[in-house]
C-alpha cells in the first residue's frame, strides 16, 4: 500500500526581549541557577504580573510576516498543572483569543516550486524553569532563570506530507524570526524549540491517521530523524496489523527512535480558565499599520529581489536569503563591489567554505563585507586574476593586511598586463622547451587548442601567477602559430 | 486616647498632647493585656512598632507630618510584610516571611503609619466566621460566644476591642463588611481596581480587593485615601485619580435616592435586623435623603454564581503552595507526587481544601462550560442588574448579614448554611462595586450593620452618606466590655 504522511509543528520561539513576559527580571541565557528569577518568576504568594508590551510587539511583528490576521483584541488564559520548574502551578498562555490569528507561510519545494503551509495561529506564552536531576543526590534542582521567558507558540496546520517539508517549514520559521530580530533562533540554546504531530494515512484517503505527538526536537537534523522515524513506526505497526495509538513520544537521538512519554488517556486536564490577573490586550489598527510598515525585508522579498533585480539564480538567491546576516553580508559586497553576481559567487562559495572549514558564525568572520568587495573590484578591474584572488582574500581571512590593496601591494600580484613583459617571459618559455614546441607546431590545429595548455601553466609559473591569463593565451598563440 | 478618632489623633499628636510613641504604646498594652483572650493578632511587632513611633515623632517635631503620621494600624495577615510572617492563617505558610511588602502596606507607612501587627483571618481568606484560621477562632469583642465574622475577623475585632485604632482587611465575598458589621465598626470595600492588590495574598483575583477597617467612615476616608490609587505592578488596578474623600465628608444628603433593594428585605432577614434598618433608613430620611423600592432579582443567583467563580480561582491560584521553593514542606517525601500530596494535605485546613476541589472540579473538562462559564454569564448578568438600578437611585441601602453574628462552632459543620450568610454580600464582589458596612444598632447584645452600595468608584458618596449618618447617630461610638 501507497501511505501518506501528515504532520503538523508546534514551534515554540523564545521571543528576545530584554526582559520576561510577566517581570522585570533579565532574559539572559547561561547566568548562574536562580540569579535572574525576580518574585514573580518565583511565584511567591501575593506577586502579579504585567504583560511585557516588547512581547507583544514581537508577536504582531510575527504575525504580519507570516500574513496572519491579528486580532484587535487578545486575552490569557491559565494553563493548570503541576511540575516543579511550574513555579505557579500554572502557566499562563493563550486559547481562546490568540495575539495572532491565522495565516501561512510558502515553503520551497523541489528545484523551483513551492508549497504553502497554513498557519492555525500563534499565541503567547511563559516559558517554564528547568528541572536538572543530575547531580543532586537522589533529588531534583530548579533553576528559575528560565521560567516567565516569552515564547511565541506557532502552530500549523497539518499541510506537511514529509520530514524535508516539515525541515523547510522549520527553516522558514527560523528565518523570519531571525529577519525579523525577535529571537535568536539559537536552537542549541532552545531558543526555537519543535514538537511535531505525525500520522499516515492510505494515500488518498481523506480521513486523517491518529497522530502522535513527538516532543522537543531541537534541531532540524533532529526534526527530520525523528518524523523519517516515526513515520516508519507507524506505517509497519498498521502493515502489522496494529493500531496507532494517540500518545505523546519523545525523541531520542542516540538511538534514533521514539518512545512513548503518555498516552491520550494520561494526559493532563489542564483547566484552562481566563487569567485573572490580566486584562485583554486590546490592539488598534495604527499600532498594527505601524509595525507593519517597520517590518524589515523578509526572506521571500529577499528572494524575490535577488533574482530579479540581481539576476542571481534560484538557487544562490534561496541560499543567500536563508538567513539575514549572510543576505545582509551578500547585500553589501555585492552594492559596494557594483557586481551581484561576482559577490554571490564569493559569498556562496569561498567565503561560507572557510567559515564551514573554521566552524564560525558570519558575525564572527574575520572578513568584513567592505574588504572582501575591495578584493572583488581589483578582481574587476583586472589589477588581479583569479588565481592571485584566492591569494589575496585567504591573506585577508588571515589578517595579514586590512584592504585587497594592501596584500597584492606586499605580495606582488598585480597582474601583468604589459604585453611587452609577457612576451618577454614567452619567449624564455619556448627557447626552454624547444621540443613541446616542435610537437606543436607537428600536431593537427584542432589538437592544438589542448597542447597550449601547457605552456600558459609554464608562462603563469614563471611570472609568479601574476600575469593576466587571457593576454597569455593570446600571445602564445599568437607566437606559436606564427613561427 | 484609644477612643478618639483619627482626626482627634493626629490633632492630639500636632499639639504634643501625647507622642505617637506614648500612643502606640497604649494600643500594645491593650494587645498585650486582650489579645490572648480576642486571638485577634496573629504576630505582634512591638518593637518595630516603637521605632516607627519614634521617627513618627521626630516628623511631628519638625512639622512635616501627614494627617496620618503617628498613628498606629494593624495589617490583615494576608497583605505581604517585608521581614515579618506573612501567614494567610494557614499552616502552609507559617514559616514564611515575605521578601517585599504588599503596595498598601508600603503606602500607609509612607503615610508615617506605625505598624503594630497582622491580624488574624480565616486560612487564605475562606471563610464568614474567622473559625478556619489555623492559629484558632478569633472571639467576638461583644460576646465571647459569637463569631466575629470573617474572613478579616481579627482586623474588625481588634478595632472593636480597641487593640488598633485602624486595620487593613480584604473583601472577596463580604470579608470585610460581614465582618464589620458583627463587631460592630465601619468598614469599606471599594471599587475593584480602586487599590492595588500587590502583595495582597490572592484568594480569588478576579474578586479581592483591599480596604480600610476603622471606627467611623471619617477614619476610613482617611485611610482609603492613602491605599487607593493606580499601582503599575497590578494591571487589575484604575488607571484613575484618587478623590479627596474627607473632603467630601459633608456634604448635605438633600436629594440623594436611595434605593432598597426589595429582595435584601425579604424572609431570610432577622425580623429585628429589619427593624434596626428601618430606624437608620428614617435617619437618612431626616437628612434629606428620598428612599424607593427597587428590585435585584438576581440576588440569590450571587451565591451559586459566587460559590463557582471564587473556588475555581482560588483552586488555580493556591496551585503554588506545593512545598517546593517555600511554605510548609512534608516530611521525608517519597517523590515528587508524594511531595505534593503531603505537602498540601498538611499545609490546608478543610474549608481550604474544600473549595480547592469545588474550583478543581468547575474548571474540569466536560463541566467547565455547565459551571464556570454560566456563573460568568450569570455574574454579567448580576452586574446588569445593579447598574439598572443605579440608573434610577444613587445608592442603595440594605443589611449586611441576614443575622447578627452567630455563635462558635454553631455553622461549622455546614458550609452551605455558612455560604448562605454572604447572600447579601456576594452581589457586589461579582459586580465589582463599592461598598461599605455602617454600625446600626445591636440584637440581643451582637451589632448589625446596614451595608450601602454605589455605583462605580462612587467611594466619595458611600463616606458621605455614612458620615452623615454617623454625624446623627452615637452606633459607631458603642464599646463593648472586654474579658481580660
Amino acid at each position: 500500500m501507497q501511505w501518506e504522511a501528515v504532520i503538523g509543528l508546534e514551534v515554540h520561539v523564545q521571543l528576545a526581549t530584554e526582559s520576561k513576559i510577566f517581570s522585570g527580571a533579565s532574559t539572559r541565557f547561561g547566568a548562574e541557577p536562580n540569579s535572574q528569577a525576580c518574585v514573580i518568576d518565583l511565584g511567591m504568594p501575593g506577586v502579579l504580573p504585567v504583560l511585557n508590551e516588547k512581547a507583544v510587539e514581537m508577536a504582531v511583528m510575527f504575525g504580519l510576516a507570516v500574513n496572519s490576521e491579528i486580532p484587535q483584541r487578545s486575552t490569557f488564559e491559565r494553563k493548570n498543572y503541576f511540575y516543579p520548574d511550574l513555579p505557579k502551578g500554572y502557566q499562563t498562555s493563550q486559547m481562546e483569543e490568540p495575539i495572532v490569528g491565522p495565516g501561512y507561510l510558502d515553503i520551497p519545494v523541489g528545484e523551483s516550486e513551492s508549497k504553502r503551509i497554513r498557519i492555525h495561529h500563534a499565541h503567547l506564552e511563559e516559558d517554564a524553569g528547568k528541572s536538572l536531576h543530575e547531580d543532586f543526590h537522589g533529588m531534583t534542582g530548579v533553576d528559575l532563570n528560565r521560567a516567565g521567558t516569552p515564547l511565541l507558540e506557532i502552530v500549523s496546520e497539518p499541510d506537511m506530507n514529509s520530514a524535508k517539508e516539515a525541515v523547510a517549514y522549520l527553516r522558514g520559521i527560523h528565518s523570519i524570526v531571525t529577519y525579523l530580530g525577535i529571537s535568536d533562533g539559537n536552537m542549541a540554546e532552545g531558543s526555537l524549540r519543535c514538537d511535531a504531530n505525525v500520522s499516515v494515512r492510505p494515500k488518498g484517503q481523506e480521513k486523517l491517521g491518529t497522530r502522535c505527538e513527538i516532543k522537543n526536537v531541537n534541531s532540524f537534523r533532529f526534526v527530520e530523524k525523528a518524523i523519517n522515524h516515526e513515520i516508519e513506526r507507524q506505517i509497519e505497526l498498521i502493515e502489522d496489523g496494529g493500531r496507532v495509538v494517540q500518545e505523546t513520544r519523545l525523541y531520542d537521538p542516540d538511538e534514533d527512535e521514539t518512545r512513548s512519554m503518555r498516552t491520550k488517556e494520561e494526559a493532563n486536564d489542564y483547566r484552562y480558565f481566563p487569567c485573572p490577573d490580566l486584562l485583554p490586550v486590546e490592539l488598534d489598527e495604527a499600532y498594527i499599520q505601524h509595525l507593519k510598515e517597520g517590518l524589515p525585508e523578509l526572506p521571500e522579498q529577499k528572494r524575490e529581489r535577488f533574482t530579479s533585480q540581481l539576476g542571481l539564480s534560484e538557487y544562490d538567491a534561496q541560499v543567500l536569503s536563508a538567513s539575514r546576516p549572510l543576505a545582509d553580508y551578500f547585500d553589501r559586497v555585492a552594492e559596494l563591489s557594483g557586481d551581484a553576481k561576482l559577490a554571490a559567487n564569493w559569498v556562496t562559495g569561498e567565503f561560507s567554505a572557510q567559515l564551514n572549514r573554521e566552524n564560525l558564525d558570519i558575525a564572527q568572520a574575520p572578513l568584513a563585507p567592505e574588504q572582501l568587495a575591495g578584493l572583488l573590484k581589483r578582481l574587476l578591474d583586472e589589477t588581479i586574476n583569479g588565481k592571485a584572488a584566492k591569494q589575496v582574500f585567504a591573506a585577508l581571512w588571515a589578517g595579514e593586511g586590512h584592504t585587497a590593496d594592501d596584500i597584492i601591494e606586499a605580495k606582488g600580484l598585480k597582474q601583468v598586463t604589459d604585453t611587452g613583459a609577457i612576451e618577454a617571459i614567452i619567449d624564455e618559455v619556448l627557447a626552454n622547451n624547444q621540443p613541446q614546441v616542435d610537437q606543436y607546431k607537428a600536431a593537427e590545429p584542432d589538437k592544438r587548442g589542448k597542447m597550449i595548455g601547457f605552456f600558459v601553466g609554464q608562462v603563469m609559473k614563471a611570472s609568479k601567477g601574476t600575469a593576466n591569463p587571457q593576454a597569455v593565451n593570446q600571445l602564445l598563440k599568437d607566437k606559436l602559430d606564427q613561427a | 486616647m484609644i477612643n478618639l478618632s483619627l482626626t482627634q489623633m493626629a490633632q492630639g499628636l500636632a499639639s504634643g498632647e501625647f507622642s505617637s510613641s506614648e500612643l502606640t504604646q497604649a494600643f500594645l498594652d491593650r494587645i498585650q493585656k486582650y489579645n490572648t483572650h480576642l486571638n485577634a493578632f496573629i504576630t505582634v511587632t512591638p518593637e518595630a512598632a516603637l521605632e516607627q513611633a519614634k521617627a513618627a515623632d521626630q516628623l511631628l517635631a519638625s512639622q512635616q507630618a501627614g494627617a496620618l503620621t503617628g498613628i498606629p494600624l494593624a495589617h490583615k495577615d494576608i497583605f505581604c510584610t517585608q521581614g515579618i510572617k506573612t501567614s494567610c492563617a494557614s499552616k502552609m505558610l507559617d514559616n514564611f516571611i515575605a521578601p517585599y511588602s504588599a503596595t498598601v502596606v508600603e503606602k500607609l507607612a509612607a503615610a508615617g503609619m506605625v505598624h503594630l501587627g497582622k491580624t488574624n483571618l480565616d486560612e487564605f481568606a475562606m471563610g464568614s466566621s474567622n473559625e478556619s484560621s489555623f492559629y484558632g477562632a478569633v472571639k467576638n469583642p461583644w460576646d465571647a460566644q459569637a463569631v466575629p465574622g470573617g474572613s478579616s475577623g481579627g482586623s474588625a475585632a481588634a478595632v472593636a476591642a480597641r487593640l488598633t485604632p485602624a486595620a487593613t482587611g480584604t473583601d472577596t465575598g463580604g470579608s470585610i463588611r460581614q465582618p464589620a458589621a458583627f463587631c460592630g465598626i465601619t468598614g469599606i470595600k471599594p471599587t475593584y481596581g480602586r487599590v492595588s492588590r500587590w502583595g495582597m495574598i490572592a484568594f480569588a483575583s478576579s474578586l479581592d480587593q483591599g480596604g480600610p477597617m476603622a471606627r467611623s467612615a471619617e477614619d476610613c476616608a482617611l485611610l482609603l485615601k492613602e491605599m487607593a490609587g493606580f499601582d503599575t505592578r497590578d494591571s487589575t488596578s484604575m488607571q484613575r485619580s484618587v478623590p479627596d474623600y474627607p473632603a467630601q465628608l459633608n456634604e448635605p444628603l438633600q436629594g440623594l435616592k436611595l434605593g432598597l433593594p426589595k429582595e435584601y428585605f425579604g424572609d431570610d432577614l432577622n425580623p429585628e435586623i429589619a427593624a434596626r434598618l428601618q430606624d437608620a433608613i428614617k435617619e437618612l430620611e431626616k437628612l434629606g435623603a428620598q428612599v424607593k423600592e427597587v428590585s435585584l432579582p438576581l440576588t440569590r443567583l450571587a451565591i451559586p454564581a459566587y460559590y463557582v467563580i471564587a473556588p475555581a480561582e482560588a483552586s488555580s491560584n493556591l496551585s503554588r503552595f506545593d512545598g517546593v521553593r517555600y511554605g510548609h514542606r512534608c516530611d521525608d517525601p517519597r517523590d515528587l507526587e508524594d511531595l505534593y500530596k503531603r505537602s498540601r494535605s498538611e499545609g490546608f485546613g478543610a474549608e481550604v481544601k474544600r473549595r480547592i476541589l469545588v474550583g478543581t472540579y468547575a474548571l474540569s473538562e466536560g463541566f467547565y462550560d455547565a459551571y464556570y462559564r454560566k456563573a460568568q454569564q450569570l455574574r454579567r448578568l448580576i452586574t446588569e442588574d445593579f447598574q439598572k438600578t443605579f440608573n434610577e437611585v444613587d445608592l442603595l441601602v440594605a443589611p449586611t448579614t441576614p443575622s447578627p453574628a452567630f455563635d462558635l462552632g454553631s455553622k461549622t459543620n455546614d458550609p452551605v448554611q455558612m455560604y448562605l450568610e454572604d447572600i447579601y454580600t456576594l452581589g457586589v464582589n461579582l459586580a465589582g462595586l463599592p461598598a461599605m458596612s455602617v454600625p446600626a444598632g445591636q440584637v440581643s447584645g451582637r451589632p448589625l450593620g446596614m451595608q450601602l452600595i454605589g455605583s462605580h468608584f462612587d467611594e466619595g458618596r458611600l463616606l458621605n452618606v455614612a458620615h452623615q449618618f454617623q454625624q446623627a447617630t452615637d452606633h459607631h461610638l458603642q464599646t463593648p466590655e472586654l474579658d481580660a
